[in-house]
């Protein structure tokens, strides 16, 4: 008999037999399979723009001079923004664990509570990715000049009349207004054909391609969020007395947690 | 009698996989992920080299993957057969990553 198989089989030894490897039901594991392969996708996105900034490594513009906008501060503030926004996705992925937990323990109100909290934190993250998506769109008033001798040079809106370039040297005054007086072109803002942050459209291409495929992914957490909280709150898993999905869109979150980590540091930091 | 046995092993695995994850365990591991972020952060505005900063930040990042991905998502407390699925694919990014730095260097500059 069966029973008598698993009795003489020592636990330990998982692949003889009365045990399951994963111990785990599929439809979560159906989950983590799509996770991996989300992994990849977003692993090849940000691998392919690591080699094309390391091919570009004179001309790509230093994250801490184009991310430094802080609302209602008119001064440089270079990462405290994603700090913040960082910030906002780490905590709403600690109310997802809360969440999850006390739907273990089949607890409804907790579970709304904290699912509720994670919807909060989720829309947060994507205003906060609205108003950064707006200023690297709009731009500086005065923008970026490609100088008659196909030089690079940028302006700062904090000190007018100033030109920088990539390298770090300034020019201003008569200097400055004769250079910007030849200059071919005057690049405002950024799009996908060129930006006024460096002399190459790659780096706004990758910037909306891989913070648009995330901040997509947060919005889809958020509408799967939505619903599960929805489900909770008509009581259709306290009747099967199973709060498994929402551990399944937890798992969710906390991918889209992982890969903002990973942008932070190669777009932001590094 | 054995199939009694049998449950009560797999009731205290299970059992044993919801303990490790307690409150103050999240909260803790939350405490983590906000310092080495805002340790990130510091760092940056100092005059260290670039180059011991970007490793510095490579490393830290992989310190915050292990805490999200083992205690969120909870992978550090599901079966071992489970965590070796689901992290040995990983090692064909390390291998992309590799091609794509080394190749990438000599994109566009090679006649076509």
């Amino acid at each position: 008999m069966s029973s008598q198989a698993s009795a003489t089989t020592a636990p330990e030894k998982m692949w003889s037999g009365g045990h399951s490897p994963f111990n785990m039901r599929w439809g979560k594991m159906y989950m983590w399979i799509f996770l991996i392969s989300d992994a990849f996708t977003f692993s090849s996105l940000i691998i392919a723009y690591g080699a094309l900034r390391h091919r570009f490594a004179d001309i790509w513009p230093d994250p801490d001079l184009v991310f430094t906008h802080f609302p209602f501060i008119h001064a440089h503030v270079p990462l405290m923004y994603v700090g913040l926004m960082t910030f906002i996705l780490i905590m709403s992925s600690v109310t997802m664990v809360l969440a999850v937990d006390a739907g273990h323990r089949l607890k409804k109100a907790a579970t709304l509570k904290w699912l509720g909290w994670t919807i909060v934190g989720g829309f947060l993250f994507l205003g906060s990715q609205a108003w950064e998506w707006y200023h690297f769109i709009k731009g500086s008033p005065e923008g970026a000049y490609v100088l008659a001798d196909g030089r690079f040079a940028r302006t700062d809106y904090l000190e007018p009349g100033i030109l920088f370039f990539n390298d770090g040297t300034r020019v201003v005054g008569a200097e400055a207004e004769a250079l910007k007086a030849t200059a071919v072109k005057n690049i405002i803002g950024a799009n996908l054909k060129e930006n006024e942050y460096g002399n190459t459209p790659l780096f706004g291409d990758f910037f909306f391609f891989i913070t648009g495929f995330h901040g997509f992914h947060v919005f889809s957490g958020v509408v799967l969020n939505i619903i599960v909280f929805i489900m909770v709150w008509r009581g259709v898993l306290e009747r099967k007395k199973d709060y498994e999905l929402v551990e399944k869109v937890g798992l969710y979150w906390h991918f889209v947690d992982l890969v903002w980590v990973f942008v932070f540091t190669f777009f932001y930091l590094v | 009698m054995t199939d009694m046995h049998h449950e009560v092993v797999s009731h205290a695995s299970e059992e044993k996989a919801h303990s490790a994850l307690n409150t103050k365990t999240i909260w803790k591991v939350f405490w983590i992920l906000l310092l080495v972020t805002v340790f990130e952060v510091a760092i940056s505005f100092t005059a260290i080299p670039k180059v011991v900063l970007i490793w510095t930040f490579i490393a830290l990042t992989i310190v915050k993957s292990y805490y999200i991905v083992g205690y969120f998502m909870h992978l550090k407390f599901e079966e071992v057969p489970f965590q070796w699925t689901v992290l040995l694919p990983f090692v064909l990014i390390v291998y992309l990553i590799f091609i794509a730095l080394y190749e990438g260097t000599a994109l566009g500059l090679i006649p076509g």
